[in-house]
């Protein structure tokens, strides 16, 4: 085990490459750059031993890992914002064809504008693609949930793409401390990728045929099927991982001072590590109040969701809008607890267009809500802009 | 810890005895990050587990002003925000100061580390804050610490900073830049960084 | 100037938005009108507007705005423009 201090990114390409991928394709963006910068490097050092595409475009990106995942291959590949909507089509072509591609996206706003901060609309945007999707809150998390995801993909009762997203900047290009276990503890706890399925010439088949409605609909299902059944895996892979590495990181929720709270903050990403500091004061002032980080966006921890709301009233933060709705995790907790619970759901929107959201202002939200002062959801610290 | 109002909740910064937040100002292509970076690299190395480097989230522009960060604690660090309330600035170039207030949000007794011919007494603000001086342009200068005829004081000013936080050594400064640079870029960095702590002046 | 009463992200020009980027030059661009022969390429790739066309057919620099980054003494054929160290620096 060694430490190494370093980004986000180059924390994520550390990772991508001791994963082993036979293939990377990737086209580079702000803020993800250094994520395929640092893998080009460990081509350039040895160190990376796969084939590394450089591809004219996210679109092609995704093909590539498509069509070398489905070669039988261990693929990894990167991107943000507008590159990660310029793969949309191919994000449902991967999660359709059950194939494992394990991709990260930085979270990054949308543009016009031209934005390059962060918030979680090109991800949340993907979210009925089939791809397993993690919000993650530190350097530490990003490598261990990379090395997880090849894990829980290329699970034969999984066997769909996954997404590791994580905050632009505020993670993609911070500097932090992170433990790395040697080489042989991954290849270990990763074995050999054992495809499905797979193109070989030695046993022919087709894919992509025509298919008719009774059989699609049969595909459908067996995708949620292998959605739920990533939902126990998670859990189970990090548990795994943990004694191996010493790292847990295997939460669909990560809970943070639960304990006898009566109230439990949701949040996701870099705003669910910032909200531990509000959490902290807040219970010095006698607030009870905890925090359950979501890491797991799809497959959806509704259970557990469900199992909070029997403790607490629950207070949303989402730093993404369904325009014409509401914060998508808003709409989601809601409808986890449809029938089951009587608990009291809080909504706030915060943090669009990258804006920092202080663990001070996660202190306010917290606040109007116990104090009952929201109806529906609220924009906060609008005003302000 | 100290208190602000925020409408009507009063919020508390968090001022626990060991985080020491920091803000480093320079010109695009100075390295204000690089030196966050191995600043806090020497810190880990001097045992504060929680660490944080990073930049002013934007697009950076050579020339112009940059602000970069670093956090240091003896836990782990759950903050994701911006620096608003530094313990320390340090000023790698002087001329930052006309366009920009580094004082800002400066903690009261903060420190503010400045790469000037100047003495601590010469700034107006000495009687605030805990000034510390170094001409860290000369120093590169003398060791030769060019990139094309321009002196690059991102290194050398990291061996002032032991001065104004006990936190890091001048040893694992050193060794931070040893682990970056090699042959004699590191030895000539190295020498810098010596000087820069050994002529460092204080009004402290 | 026509402004438009609509929510969404319309710029509208303006000298200096980003304040007097002059001050970030490291290098100077030094016009020598002797050698100028008013073809005016720099103008045309000066990517800040920093090239003005006087009415002689020549060209003055706006230094409170230039940031030094070299395209026109780059791209003038007679070498008219050249490049020089900024005095006064440390």
């Amino acid at each position: 085990m060694t430490i190494m201090i370093d980004t986000g990114n180059y924390i994520a390409a550390k990772a991508a490459v001791m994963a082993k991928p036979d293939v990377v394709a990737a086209y580079p963006i702000t803020p993800q750059t250094t994520l395929v910068e640092g893998i080009a490097n460990y081509v350039g050092t040895g160190e990376f031993k796969g084939e590394y595409i450089c591809v004219e475009s996210e679109h092609s990106a995704m093909s590539a890992c498509i069509g070398a995942s489905a070669a039988g291959s261990r693929t990894f590949t990167g991107t943000s914002s507008h590159g990660l909507l310029l793969m949309h089509e191919m994000l449902h072509w991967a999660a359709l064809a059950r194939l494992p591609v394990v991709m990260c996206n930085i979270n990054r706003v949308i543009g016009p504008g031209w934005n390059i901060w962060t918030d979680e609309n090109d991800s949340i945007s993907q979210r009925d693609t089939g791809w397993i999707q993690f919000y993650c809150s530190s350097n530490q998390e990003i490598f261990d949930t990379i090395i997880q995801a090849f894990r829980l993909a290329e699970h034969k009762n999984v066997s769909l793409p996954v997404m590791v997203s994580y905050n632009a900047f505020i993670l993609s290009h911070t500097s932090m401390p992170v433990e790395i276990p040697k080489q042989q503890v991954i290849d270990d706890f990763l074995g050999k990728y054992e495809p499905l399925w797979k193109l070989d010439v030695d046993n022919p088949i087709t894919f992509g045929n025509i298919i008719g409605p009774a059989g699609y609909y049969k595909v459908r299902r067996a995708m949620q099927d292998a959605q739920e059944n990533a939902e126990k895996l998670i859990p189970q892979i990090a548990k795994e991982w943990k004694q191996k590495s010493g790292y847990y990181h295997g939460d669909l929720l990560e809970l943070y001072k639960c304990d006898d709270a009566e109230y439990i903050l949701l949040a996701m990403g870099a705003i669910g590590a910032e909200s531990k500091v509000a959490i902290d004061e807040m219970q010095k002032k006698g607030v009870k109040i905890g925090l359950a980080r979501v890491r797991t966006f799809r497959p959806f921890p509704k259970e557990e969701i469900v199992k909070l709301s029997r403790q607490a009233d629950l207070i949303v933060i989402d730093r993404n809008i369904s325009v014409g709705s509401e914060g998508a995790l808003f709409s989601e907790v809601k409808a986890a607890l449809y029938d089951k619970s009587d608990a009291k759901v809080y909504g706030f929107i915060a943090g669009l267009g990258g804006k920092d959201v202080p663990y001070y202002d996660v202190e306010i939200i917290c606040k109007k809500a116990i104090d009952g002062k929201t109806k529906g959801y609220e924009w906060y610290g609008l005003e302000e802009a | 810890m100290h208190h602000f109002h925020f409408g009507a909740w009063e919020g508390t910064i968090v001022s626990s005895e060991s985080l020491v937040e920091i803000c480093l100002h320079g010109r695009g292509g100075q390295g204000a990050v690089t030196a966050a970076n191995l600043l806090v690299a020497a810190a880990l190395k001097d045992g504060n587990k929680g660490v944080q480097a990073f930049p002013f989230f934007g697009a950076e522009r050579r020339g112009a002003p940059v602000r970069a960060f670093a956090r240091v604690s003896d836990g782990e660090i759950h903050l994701r925000s911006e620096v608003y309330t530094p313990d320390i600035v340090i000023v790698l170039d002087e001329s930052i100061m006309r366009v920009v207030d580094v004082l800002k949000g400066l903690k009261n007794g903060g420190k503010i580390l400045i790469n000037t011919r100047k003495k601590p007494d010469d700034f107006d603000f000495s009687k605030k804050f805990k000034v510390a001086t170094v001409d860290a342009t000369g120093i590169a200068i003398k060791h030769g610490i060019l990139v094309g005829g321009m002196p690059v004081v991102n290194t050398p000013i990291l061996g002032s900073v032991p001065r104004v936080l006990d936190k890091v050594t001048l040893q694992s400064i050193q060794g931070a830049i040893k682990n970056k640079w090699a042959g004699r870029l590191a030895e000539i960095n190295v020498k810098a960084t010596k000087d820069a702590y050994d002529s460092t002046e204080v009004n402290f | 100037m026509k402004r438009y009463d609509v929510v969404t992200t319309i710029s509208y020009p303006k000298t200096g938005a980003m304040g007097k980027t002059g001050s970030w030059r490291v290098f100077k661009p030094i016009f020598d009108k002797a050698k100028c022969v008013k073809c005016l390429r720099c103008w045309i790739f000066c990517p800040e507007a920093s090239i003005r066309r006087e009415k002689d057919g020549t060209i003055s620099i706006d230094y409170e705005y230039c940031k030094g980054c070299g395209i026109c003494a780059n791209e003038c054929k007679v070498e008219a423009i050249t490049m020089e160290r900024e005095g006064g620096k440390k």
